[in-house]
Parts: structure tokens; C-alpha cells; sequence
């Protein structure tokens, strides 16, 4: 048999896979391109999460109350976690940690636009919360069905956890609505300067987006980005109203015919300035993350060392040790 | 930036309440064991998702390949015998 015919051959079983709505696995065969979408896509997904502390940890030291930072504490550290599944999924693909984190602070890969923008009061932690990780769920939710295994399992935890990163972002801007008129300024002004910035977070119209039709074919995607777009705003007008907020378009509007809100377009040429890194905040987004990446070197190596020394040292009477601890030993395991 | 070599990976299975099985959740690096069981905790079991974490270095595992052209599975799937629904009962028999 030659190389071509086998090539065919796992080409049809992919394409068999794909069309049975079934899962890729790390170990299967894949097209390179379909495994090149993945990588950038997963990546440029766990540099967001990542780079996405960034604009609410500037407001931890400065919550109002105990409460309000623990809140946000658990929710900086969940984007953390949500950075570290989507790395580890990524990795499956054949890709190390360390190279996603290296292309990150070169800028060689991306990360979503919206974190590109700063945080100004207080009142952005619950606009992020309510905007900006309701357009991620708008997004996500799709993506626990998308064809690459490891892909959907980090997205179905990763969901779980965003449902409570909304709902404290909207809990915090109704308690600052039944505030006094300065507060409810706050929330509109923040309000007012996240709409347009959120719309983006689905990427181009579709007719500039011309990767979409390659990636839904292959289950990598599952809905084009007008789509997510229009299902984003039909479910946050309700949400607007209840609030007490007006969104910042003049053309927003129920059409009746269309059973959808008809609105407006986000401004795409500064869109496409901020994805180049001409946003407000590109360079101090990644200034931030290699210096927290360098100044963390000593304790990684000082960690590798300590391994190093642990595993030198270790003899016949500290493993009998390690093996009467059940919850170091899966064999004894008790709970 | 400079050359460090990368921690090693491990793969993570939380048992998420008594009577049940440990099931893989995901992965992570970790500079040795205890670490990764606590990198682990923290990671995955944020919200009270188990009661008990195993690690295991990825490169300690031993996997069959789901794209081997040797019929690994192939010796299962010409024995229906092996399954209740090949015998034939008489509907009007209780308890079978």
C-alpha cells in the first residue's frame, strides 16, 4: 500500500467521524489544517482567559466590601483555571505549555480584543461580568459540541463556572442601580463604553470571516459569528430593561418580522486596530504578563531543584511511608 | 526569556463523591508529585467537585491507540454471545 492510499484512507475516516457528529481524539488522525484551526483557536481562547484577569484584578485591592472581594477574588482565580483546561487541551494537540506562553508574550498569538480595553470605576467588574462573560457564554455554550474531544470537555466545565461569573456582574450593577443617581451614572457610563466592545467579542461580519465556513465544516465551529451576534443582543435587551440601563444604539429595535432586535454595526476599523495591538491597553496587557512570567522563574526553578533533591533522596523506607498514606496511593485508596 | 526546561505533565482523576470511580478530568505540570496533587486541587475541584485526586505522570501511561490498524478491540466484536439481548426468552418468564 502506498503512503497516498493510506493518507485516503484516514482522511475517510476522519471525514466519517466528522459526519457522524462524533468526537475527535488527541490520538486519532487529523488533517494538518484541521489541527492548526484547533491550536490557534484553543490557544488564542487560554491567552483570553489568561490576559483576562488582568482588567478585574486592577479592582481587587479596591472592592467595596469584603464580600465584593472575595467574589472577585474566586473570580479572577476561576479565569485562571478556565486559561489552564484550555492549555491542557491545547497540549493534546502536540504543543507545550511553554511555547503557547512564549508565542503569547511575542505576540505571535492572540488573545480576545475586549481585554484590550481598561477598566475605569468600579462599576466595569459587573458590566465585564454581565457584557462580556455573557457574550463569552453566547459563545461557548456551542463550543461544548464542537468536534475536538478535549476542546468540548474544558468548555462544558468552563460554562458551568461562567454562569456565576455573569450573574455576581449583574447582581453587582442592580445593587449600584438602587443606589444613589451618581452610582447609577457610573453603571450607564461603564455600561455605554462596554456595548460596542462586546459586539466584537464575536469577531467580523461574516462575510469578512472567511475562516468560519473550513471550521464549521469541520464541527470546530458551530455557528457563524452574526448568528451569536444577534442571539447575544436578543437576550440582553430584556436583560437591559430590567436594569434600568439603555443600550448605547440608536438603532436598536424589535423587528417583528424578523422575530429579532435589529441594531447597529460596531465600529470594525477600530476593531481591527485593536486586534493589530493598537488598543488602549495591548502593550500594557502583555507588558504585565512577561513580567509576571519572568518574575516567577525562581520559584519554578526553585521548585524543579527542590523535585530534583526530593527524588534523589528518596530510599526503600520513605516509599514504604508514601504507600501507608491512601490518599498518595491509588492501590489503598479509602475514600 | 530564559531556556527553562518545562515541568513535567500529569493527568488528573478526582473521584467526585464516594461510590463512584475516578475519572480523568484534564491535565497539568507540576515540578513532582505532591505539587500536582496540589495544583490539582486547585484546578479542578474548585467547587467541591471530589473527595479524592490520583496523579499520574502522562509519561507513565500505557495507552492503546484508537488508530492502530491492529484489531485491538476486534476479538469483542464477533462474540454476541457475551451479551444478555443474544438469548431468546419467552416474554410470560418474570424475573429474566
Amino acid at each position: 500500500m502506498t503512503a497516498t492510499e493510506d493518507e485516503v484512507e484516514l482522511q475517510a475516516a476522519f471525514d466519517g467521524t466528522i459526519a457522524r457528529n462524533d468526537r475527535i481524539e488527541p490520538r486519532d488522525w487529523m488533517p494538518e489544517g484541521y489541527r492548526r484551526t484547533l491550536v490557534r483557536q484553543i490557544a488564542q481562547h487560554a491567552h483570553s482567559e489568561i490576559i483576562g484577569m488582568q482588567p478585574e484584578g486592577n479592582w481587587i485591592t479596591r472592592a467595596p466590601s469584603l464580600r465584593r472581594k472575595a467574589i472577585l477574588l474566586a473570580k479572577v482565580q476561576d479565569e485562571a483555571g478556565h486559561g489552564l483546561y484550555l492549555y491542557s487541551a491545547t497540549e493534546t494537540l502536540g504543543v507545550s505549555r511553554a511555547e503557547l506562553t512564549e508565542m503569547l508574550i511575542e505576540g505571535r498569538q492572540k488573545y480576545s480584543s475586549i481585554f484590550n480595553y481598561p477598566t475605569l470605576s468600579y462599576a466595569d467588574v459587573g458590566t465585564i461580568g454581565w457584557l462580556v462573560d455573557g457574550a463569552a457564554i453566547c459563545n461557548q455554550v456551542p463550543l461544548c459540541r464542537t468536534s475536538y474531544g478535549p476542546y468540548g470537555r474544558a468548555m462544558i466545565r468552563i460554562c458551568k463556572e461562567e454562569s456565576f461569573h455573569q450573574r455576581q456582574g449583574y447582581e453587582l450593577l442592580m445593587t449600584m442601580m438602587r443606589g444613589t443617581d451618581e452610582q447609577r451614572a457610573m453603571v450607564q457610563e461603564s455600561v455605554d463604553r462596554f456595548w460596542w466592545p462586546a459586539l466584537m467579542m464575536f469577531g467580523p461580519p461574516d462575510a469578512d470571516s472567511p475562516n468560519t465556513a473550513q471550521s464549521m465544516a469541520w464541527g470546530i465551529k458551530r455557528n457563524t459569528n452574526d448568528d451569536l451576534r444577534q442571539r447575544f443582543v436578543d437576550m440582553t435587551v430584556p436583560q437591559a430593561e430590567a436594569l434600568g440601563v439603555t443600550l448605547p444604539d440608536p438603532d436598536l429595535r424589535w423587528n417583528d418580522e424578523r422575530g429579532h432586535h435589529d441594531f447597529g454595526q460596531p465600529d470594525w476599523e477600530e476593531f481591527m486596530q485593536v486586534v493589530k495591538g493598537n488598543g488602549p491597553c495591548n502593550a500594557q496587557r502583555i507588558a504585565h504578563r512577561r513580567r509576571a512570567h519572568e518574575d516567577g522563574a525562581w520559584v519554578r526553578e526553585a521548585a524543579t531543584a527542590f523535585a530534583k533533591r526530593t527524588v534523589g533522596e528518596a530510599s526503600a523506607p520513605v516509599v514504604e511511608e508514601v504507600a501507608q498514606q491512601p490518599s498518595r496511593n491509588p492501590g489503598r485508596e479509602g475514600t | 526569556m530564559t531556556q527553562e526546561k518545562e515541568w513535567p505533565l500529569y493527568e488528573v482523576f478526582v473521584r467526585g463523591k464516594r461510590g463512584l470511580n475516578h475519572v480523568h478530568v484534564g491535565s497539568l505540570h507540576a515540578a513532582d508529585d505532591e505539587m500536582a496533587v496540589r495544583h490539582a486541587r486547585d484546578v479542578y475541584t474548585r467547587r467541591n467537585e471530589g473527595v479524592s485526586i490520583w496523579v499520574v505522570k502522562a509519561a507513565d501511561i500505557t495507552a492503546s491507540s484508537p488508530d492502530e490498524k491492529d484489531p485491538l478491540f476486534a476479538p469483542a466484536g464477533d462474540k454476541v454471545y457475551r451479551h444478555p439481548t443474544f438469548y431468546t426468552i419467552p416474554d410470560d418468564v418474570p424475573h429474566m
